[in-house]
């Protein structure tokens, strides 16, 4: 067990303690059984160091029970940006753009979906209800594929906006400058996560009103002469709000781990873009924490949820 | 049955569903050609050979019929040895002092000029080596010499690599130089009849020049063009197809089959079983699964058939088992169960004869559009360069085209969309024909 990330580990090991040991001056002065022997225990404090003389499976249970208690250790290469090798360090430094594209993205995503929804079911069956129809299938490809066509197209074609990143370099020195200049690089980003999910986002709105809006008591709210607003507002909003939140918290949960993608295809420097570098250095306590986190996140949200459905919907009781 | 016939002849009557169904037609046949044209062993024989196999392809070369729409038309490799076509070989006899003479001779039609001239010898010999001159005659009947040297076993001689030549065509790289038409200001290559003339002499008994090939390449390359590493893109365009389709089609089938007997398990037994199912679906959905698949790929096996069985046991306890059981539940209820449970069917019987069968119209939508989230799960997965390190598939040439050969950086944008084109066609293919089945076999959207 432990297959060739332990092999390819012990070699980064030995390549490197051989490499820093060949420069060292009193090294060079030892006799070869002198040499081999000091080198040896070199290499056994290194692997004992990442843990490779325990074997695999108590490893593993070790690591596990350390990460659920998010105590994530040290990386093995990886620093963060103040120069830490504390892999909650690294997260922490790169939670902030995560969060700002998700943020950013899946605010416009939910609000202009239920928007266009709402505004789609009223006129339900006209021509951009059946474009939007049409279009829905397209939300099969994740983000990271709609990113390389708008960059394609945006950055290499047009040259509009920039590849990736997400800050000219050098940065403009003035705030608002530099708010200007991290806003056009979301664009494409943004664009590409909103373009994944937009459309199945509306259809799946639009049924969901569609069937809200045939109950009876709108039908009654209608024949009593309630207007538009009043009946989407009261009579539609209001019982699905539950439905919404939940489905808005799914959707954040699901954009989390999509994002992994997305964030290397356009440079952008979050946790899915350290992911991805975690997984070509091979750094184990970096990838198992990001993975713990994700998790949690799940987890979280969900539990959360049950609370939010109390609040915003009476007919939810906790207890009896 | 017979409902599912209906069903069939409902769908059909959407556009979309058409279009979709004959999409997916087109692609399983192309699975089925390639499968059976280029074996396994054979496709990752010239996937992953090597210079022996690429070597005479051009580099980066989009696809030949891109010519259609340019103005200026790019060469297509032209590969010239003692067999091919208006070639002509004199002195078949080498005795020690007699001279190899061949005359290759090619018509050039092309706008510009080709991406490199390479010329390869074998030759055998004991202590002195042969001897070959080169000679290039233009159409217009300037002769312009290559290289006069002996060479080795295996020499290969590439002429951009010449800088003698290119100071001697007046600083143009040699491989324009030998083209360029010298009665025009403007650097243009001068179409016509040209001939190669590779004159060799060796020096020892049973010395001899064995071969003596040269490959014009071209600048453009067979139906889906060639990446940086000269390999051929139809390879990993057409094994892409099969390996999409069947880990598409088997992961999604293998989730909603097997979710729907779980679930009709848990309710048939109830209790424990039940309980034990709802927890396991609980934690399951908790379970970020883009990341465990990255874990297990980094970790332990890139195996498509590993990852392939991962997706479908972390799948099957998703959010769908849920709305499955919510199903079964009036299911249980039905007279029918009631009538079979009192002749005494066994729980087995009563599960996959009855139960099943009757909520198998519900799952085929769903069955349908999972397909293209598992096909892009797997060129994900691949793009994280996470894929299968044997088989080429459309996710690795993205990866391939995006990391390593900076595709969209370099303009090569036909290499990065070629997959890109056939991933989203296959996806919507799938979706287009799982949201109109969704519209005839959900009754609950059958009104709107």
């Amino acid at each position: 067990m432990g297959g060739y990330v332990d092999q390819i580990v012990r070699g980064q090991i030995r390549e490197f303690i051989g490499q820093q040991l060949r420069a060292n001056q009193e090294y060079q002065l030892m006799d070869p059984a002198e040499k081999n022997a000091f080198f040896l225990s070199q290499v056994e404090r290194a692997e004992k160091r990442y843990g490779l003389d325990r074997p695999f499976a108590v490893r593993s249970l070790a690591f596990l029970w350390n990460a659920i208690r998010m105590d994530f250790g040290t990386a093995q290469l990886m620093s963060s940006d103040t120069g830490s090798r504390q892999v909650s360090l690294i997260i922490l430094d790169r939670l902030g753009p995560t969060l700002l594209l998700l943020g950013a993205s899946n605010l416009i995503l939910f609000f202009a979906s239920i928007g266009v929804a709402l505004a789609l079911s009223r006129s339900y069956g006209n021509i951009w209800d059946k474009l939007i129809i049409a279009f829905s299938p397209t939300s099969s490809a994740p983000s990271w594929f709609y990113g390389l066509f708008l960059i394609l197209l945006f950055a290499a074609v047009l040259k509009w906006l920039p590849f990736g990143g997400m800050i000219d370099s050098p940065p403009p020195r003035d705030q608002l400058g530099y708010a200007l200049n991290v806003a056009k690089h979301l664009i494409l980003p943004t664009a590409a996560i909103i373009t994944s999910s937009i459309f199945i986002s509306i259809y799946n709105w639009r049924t969901f009103f569609l069937i809200y809006s045939s109950e009876d008591y709108v039908e009654m709210a209608k024949a009593k002469g309630l207007g538009d607003r009043d009946i989407q507002n009261r009579y539609i909003l209001r019982p699905t709000l539950p439905t919404i939140i939940t489905s808005f918290a799914l959707l954040v949960i699901s954009l989390w781990t999509g994002l992994i993608l997305t964030e290397g295809v356009f440079q952008w420097p979050g946790l899915g873009r350290t992911y991805i570098t975690a997984i070509g250095l091979y750094d184990t306590p970096v990838i198992v924490a990001i993975t713990i986190i994700y998790a949690y996140l799940l987890a979280l949200t969900v539990f959360l949820l049950d609370f939010v459905y109390a609040l915003v919907d009476p007919r939810v009781k906790i207890g009896d | 049955m017979e409902g599912l016939r209906n069903g069939f002849k409902q769908l059909i009557k959407y556009p979309s569903a058409l279009i979709g169904l004959i999409l997916i037609a087109l692609l399983v046949i192309t699975s089925i050609l390639t499968v059976i044209f280029i074996p396994r062993n054979e496709a990752i024989r010239l996937w992953r050979g090597g210079e022996a196999i690429w070597g005479q392809n051009p580099k980066t070369a989009p696809p030949a019929w891109t010519n259609i729409f340019r103005s200026k038309k790019l060469p297509e490799t032209i590969i010239l040895n003692p067999s091919s076509p208006g070639t002509d070989v004199q002195l078949s006899e080498r005795a020690p002092g007699e001279a190899l003479l061949v005359t290759y001779i090619f018509d050039y039609t092309a706008d510009e000029a080709p991406q490199d001239i390479v010329f390869s010898f074998t030759a055998t010999f004991k202590s002195r080596n042969p001897f070959v001159s080169i000679f290039w005659i233009t159409p217009d009947g300037r002769e312009i010499r290559l290289i006069e040297q002996g060479i080795n076993y295996n020499t290969t001689y590439r002429v951009v690599q010449d800088t003698k030549l290119q100071r001697r065509l007046n600083g143009l790289s040699p491989e324009i130089g030998l083209f360029d038409n010298p009665e025009t200001e403007a650097v243009d290559v001068l179409k016509g009849t040209y001939q190669i003339v590779i004159d060799g002499i060796s020096f020892e008994e049973g010395s001899q020049i064995i071969k003596s090939d040269v490959v014009l390449h071209g600048k453009v390359h067979g139906l889906f063009g060639t990446d940086n590493q000269r390999r051929d893109l139809t390879i990993a365009i057409l094994w892409g197809t099969p390996i999409a389709l069947a880990f598409g089609l088997v992961a999604s089938f293998g989730t909603s089959v097997l979710s729907m007997i779980f679930a009709a398990i848990g309710v048939w037994f109830g209790g424990w079983v039940d309980e034990l199912i709802q927890r396991i679906t609980e934690i399951s959905i908790n379970l970020p699964l883009l990341s465990i698949l990255i874990m297990i790929g980094t970790f332990y096996s890139r195996s498509i058939w590993v990852i392939l069985v991962v997706t479908v046991a972390l799948n099957i306890f998703s959010g769908e088992i849920k709305s499955y059981r919510a199903i079964f539940l009036q299911v249980k209820e039905s007279p029918y169960i009631e009538a079979a449970k009192s002749y005494g069917a066994s729980s087995g019987r009563i599960i996959f004869s009855y139960m099943i069968p009757r909520v198998t119209p519900l799952l085929i939508p769903g069955l349908v559009l999972g397909v293209p989230t598992f096909v892009f799960l797997e060129a994900t997965l691949a793009a994280l360069n996470l894929g299968d390190p044997v088989l080429p598939t459309w996710g690795k040439v993205i990866y391939d085209a995006w990391q390593t050969g900076g595709a969209v950086y370099n303009g090569f944008y036909y290499w990065i969309l070629e997959p890109a084109v056939l991933l989203i066609v296959t996806g919507l293919a799938f979706a287009m024909v799982g949201f109109a089945m969704d519209r005839v076999f959900n009754p609950r959207l059958r009104d709107i």
